[in-house]
């Protein structure tokens, strides 16, 4: 928040008497209405103590924000960097208030029927039989070496590359490109292993670009872009808006236009962030799409980072086309491309942390690699992971099914959104829908969007996305992920979104 | 650096073409040698001694013995019922068990004297990032952190490198065995002002990296009303706390506070690991314990980029909470850690060096000063590469862990077996005759 950083210097006593009194008072005032606008937690008055828990600490946070505003001279509370108050401020984004709303009354078909249905997080559990068959199987023998029959900590405990085992790159890099249709293979000289593919994303965007640079975003995008990209980096994220029209895919002449608009202001674009598959639309980059942007990139003299991370959960008939698989055909010009790719999605193990940089750009790899000493993946993991990913039978049989069964539940999603009059875009990959409710919406606008969204997750009990989350220019969008429930859950699903909908209570001033 | 857009190639960051990391220091150039000649005890017995690496291989087979007898730590249960809960679980919370085996361990560590929060617990991959996220928490960038020296050579890359932020020394000599003083730390305050730098904190390391020894209660009181007058943070690293020789010797900053009542504590955090005490630095397991909501609140959401893996937590969990294995192994790894100490700084003695007085950690401070030519970095360098090359020894010169006295060295004892400490100490022996005879 750049009110706060001068109201401090003013406070400070720099800006003599007057200021330090009506600019405040004026800041003040606007910061309540803020507040006000966004307030769903009682402010506390007492200090903090030492043994309180989470949510409340979130409540306090405020308070003692506004406390620090005012009081620093007087009980000289110790005062934290300018990136962490925006960070501090408690999360008003719909992405994460329905994350959190799901995860404490979360639905079970037993245990607690009138819980939140969670169809906002993009999670694969569909498979997990087969996973846990795998692990019954051979866990024994995977996590630790042996020496003649004993155990040897040694080959895990100890300090290991960085950036990843060759082992792990190695089976990694197999994995990727079964993922891929086997129609391009990956260099583990190229790879660098992250915890997870948020680091991965936030160590491009130290490597590419200084703070106050630019990258230009396709939208709708995923929430987590303005987290991963701009928390700690100081580098903006530039939307160039997709619409419905096209079924949301990116224009080369959308992007110039955001990339010219841009350079006016005088903020310098350092390269494209792309998802593909798309999230939360679900669409494909086609080949010649690819090429396009690659031209335009190079016309440009800008990067490429293309999230790749649901390249595996490809449901449709449509062929998933690597960057990586387009570069190897130009032959030319790779220093510009840089891929991102995780396990999270396509093996169902997001609490692993196993994220992957793959770049063709040797300056990168090698500040890549430095980087990771902040965010590598934990060794027992990583033994346990060469293991399975070198299991091609068991990957081949996982990819296989995952597909089958991730098919069979957009099948049923869809045709029971559209029994609603509900349609979706046309996707064939990620392990979502991307639903039209613009009809739905009292006004085509982001208030009516929220108002909906408010609905569905307060009366309807079930948590999706808001495309405005997305910074999707039209309203009336919103994700709906269906690989984290079963089938039977569906027609509760479609039942509940009835209910919200025929309902008239407006529930946006009473929290 | 700027990026010229005329070059032929795409440009890249400041952050990437920058030095900050300083892996071109001499402390890392060591290990290149060592990775490029590696002594073996049968294969390669001439080869370069890792003594510049701090890791703790002296007990291991406690851990083994532990994973082999509870093999419900390292699986999910039968059956793997908690396999599918544990995969999906990405809560930058933290699994709660391991927090409170954490907190549990940590408390355990201190003998008692201090409670832990396992609520104020943010889990990190690894101290070093957990030093780094509270340096992008407590200050912006071009603000500053005063470290006294000698300190850890990491400290350049993980404090200052993608935060922007500046490390100013304070300056301890060995005068007083390379205490801080309080005048010392007055003067490092007022050369960050001269230079237009805020100051944001200070950060110490407690035990101390390199010197091997514990501060000082007195000590502690000081830094802690040093910072409360300035209205600064504290940091405290006590990443080598279970390391120490006795367990009464090592007070930590929480007991401070604890017998303060924990007045003005919410400008103090603690970071720890598992990397040094377990010796588990492979694991990615690192700690930051805040005492301040707003900074544990922030810190928990900023560790999304540095997630400690599910998995090992809950490998962890089990093996922390298992107060018999815990209390055993702490107990155990004390003593023979010590033993490895007495039996360094008497081979040490033999060969005529005498080293810091030391109490904790995988290392002692030895003081080569008498062998300079000259009392200087150049002559401290030049020594340091008679040692790799001709000794074949690789140990860390002063210099670069910004010691302001030439001539002291950081050797490294726990990270081998005692036959090739040993061997380390029969070449520094004969080494000291031939200079002796030379003269």
């Amino acid at each position: 928040m750049r009110l706060i950083v001068p109201l401090q210097s003013v406070v400070q006593g720099r800006g003599g008497l007057i200021f330090g009194s009506l600019i405040p008072c004026a800041l003040f005032y606007f910061l309540q209405l803020y507040l006000k606008r966004h307030r769903s937690h009682n402010p506390q008055s007492s200090p903090p103590s030492p043994t309180l828990s989470s949510p409340k600490l979130a409540e306090l946070t405020r308070t003692s924000s506004r406390s620090n505003l005012f009081s620093r001279g007087s009980n000289g509370q110790v005062r934290i960097s300018t990136r962490a108050i925006s960070i501090a401020k408690p999360n008003d984004s719909p992405y994460y208030i329905g994350l959190e709303k799901a995860s404490e009354d979360p639905f079970d078909r037993f245990g607690n029927p009138d819980g939140v249905i969670q169809l906002g997080l993009s999670e694969n559990r569909l498979c997990f039989d087969l996973i846990e068959k795998w692990i019954l199987e051979n866990l024994k023998d995977s996590m630790m070496g042996s020496d003649d029959g004993d155990l040897n900590i040694n080959g895990i405990a100890t300090y290991q590359p960085f950036d990843g085992t060759l082992e792990l790159k190695l089976a990694m890099a197999g994995f990727m490109s079964h993922i891929m249709g086997g129609a391009v293979s990956f260099e583990p000289s190229q790879m660098v292993l992250t915890a997870g593919a948020t680091p991965a994303i936030e160590t491009l965007c130290f490597c590419l670009a200084d703070q106050g640079n630019a990258f230009l975003v396709p939208t709708p995008y995923y929430p987590g872009f303005d987290r991963d990209v701009k928390f700690r980096t100081g580098v903006e994220l530039i939307p160039v808006h997709c619409r419905s029209t096209d079924n949301f895919t990116l224009s080369i002449t959308a992007l110039d236009q955001a990339f010219n608009q841009t350079r006016k202001h005088g903020t310098k674009i350092r390269g494209i962030l792309l998802s593909n598959p798309a999230n939360p639309v679900g669409n494909l980059l086609s080949r010649e799409m690819l090429h396009a942007i690659l031209d335009f990139a190079r016309e440009k003299n800008i990067h490429i980072i293309s999230d790749e991370i649901f390249a595996g959960s490809i449901y449709g008939d449509e062929e998933f086309v690597s960057m990586a698989e387009v570069l190897d055909s130009e032959g030319f010009d790779k220093d510009r491309v840089h891929i991102v790719y995780g396990l999270s999605k396509d093996l169902s193990l997001p609490g692993f942390r196993v994220g992957v940089i793959y770049s063709f750009n040797e300056n990168v790899l090698a500040a890549a690699r430095k980087l990771t000493r902040f965010s590598s993946v934990s060794a027992p993991t990583q033994r346990i992971l060469v293991s399975m990913l070198s299991d091609t039978r068991f990957i081949e049989e996982y990819i296989k099914t995952t597909k089958r069964r991730v098919r069979n539940m957009y099948d049923l999603f869809v045709a029971g959104l559209k029994k609603l009059n509900i349609r979706c875009a046309d996707s064939s990959a990620g392990l979502y829908c991307w639903a039209d409710m613009s009809k739905l919406i009292s006004s085509y606008s982001e208030k009516g969007e929220l108002e909906l969204w408010d609905k569905l997750l307060n009366v309807g009990k079930i948590n999706v996305t808001p495309g405005s989350a997305c910074h999707c220019i039209e309203p009336g969008w919103f994700r709906c992920c269906f690989t984290t429930i079963v089938e039977e859950d569906i027609p509760v699903v479609m039942e509940r979104i009835q209910k919200a909908v025929k309902s008239t209570t407006n529930l946006s001033n009473s929290s | 650096m700027a990026i010229e857009i005329e070059k032929p190639g795409v440009g890249l960051s400041k952050v990437a073409v920058s030095e900050t990391h300083g892996e071109d220091s001499p402390y890392f150039a060591g290990w290149k040698a060592y990775d490029e000649n590696p002594y073996n005890e049968s294969s390669n017995p001439s080869g370069v001694i890792q003594m510049g690496l701090a890791e703790n291989q002296v007990s291991f087979d406690l851990l083994e013995k532990y994973l082999e007898e509870h093999s419900e730590a390292s699986s999910w249960g039968k059956g793997a019922p908690g396999f599918r809960e544990n995969a999906l679980f990405q809560d930058y919370h933290g699994l709660k068990s391991f927090r409170q085996a954490m907190a549990n361990f940590m408390e355990q560590i201190r003998g008692g004297r201090a409670r832990f929060d396992p609520d104020r617990i943010v889990l990190t991959a690894g101290a070093t990032a957990a030093n780094e996220l509270l340096t992008f928490i407590l200050a912006d960038p071009g603000d500053a952190l005063l470290v006294p020296t000698p300190y850890y050579p990491g400290f350049d890359r993980d404090l200052r490198w993608r935060t922007g932020v500046k490390i100013v020394p304070i300056h301890c000599d060995s005068s007083n065995n390379f205490q801080v003083t309080p005048e010392a730390m007055e003067a490092a305050y007022r050369c960050a002002e001269s230079m237009n730098l805020k100051v944001r904190g200070i950060l110490i390391t407690n035990p101390s990296n390199p010197l091997g020894a514990t501060i000082q209660r007195t000590v502690l009181e000081q830094i802690l009303d040093f910072a409360t007058n300035k209205n600064i943070h504290l940091v405290s690293d006590e990443i080598y706390s279970g390391s120490t020789f006795s367990s009464s010797e090592f007070i930590s900053i929480a007991e401070v506070l604890e017998t303060r009542g924990y007045k003005d504590s919410e400008r103090v955090h603690i970071v720890y690991s598992l990397s040094k005490d377990l010796g588990l630095p492979g694991f990615r397991v690192g700690t930051i314990y805040s005492y301040n909501d707003k900074v544990v609140t922030t810190a928990r959401r900023m560790s999304s980029f540095t997630l400690i893996s599910s998995q090992t937590q809950h490998l962890l969990a089990c093996m922390l909470s298992n107060k018999e294995f815990s209390e055993n192994y702490i107990k155990t790894n004390r003593e023979r850690l010590t033993r490895r100490y007495d039996m360094i700084i008497n081979g040490l003695k033999n060969a005529g060096i005498e080293c810091l007085k030391g109490n904790a950690g995988l290392f002692c401070w030895m003081n080569l000063s008498p062998l300079l030519e000259e009392p200087t970095r150049e002559s401290e360098l030049a020594l340091w590469k008679v040692i790799l090359n001709e000794v074949r020894l690789n140990i860390s010169p002063g210099s670069s862990c910004h010691c302001s006295e030439p001539g002291w060295f950081r050797v490294c004892f726990a990270n081998m077996s005692e036959q090739t400490l040993e061997v380390a100490l029969e070449r520094i022996h004969k080494f000291m005759e031939q200079r002796r005879r030379r003269n």
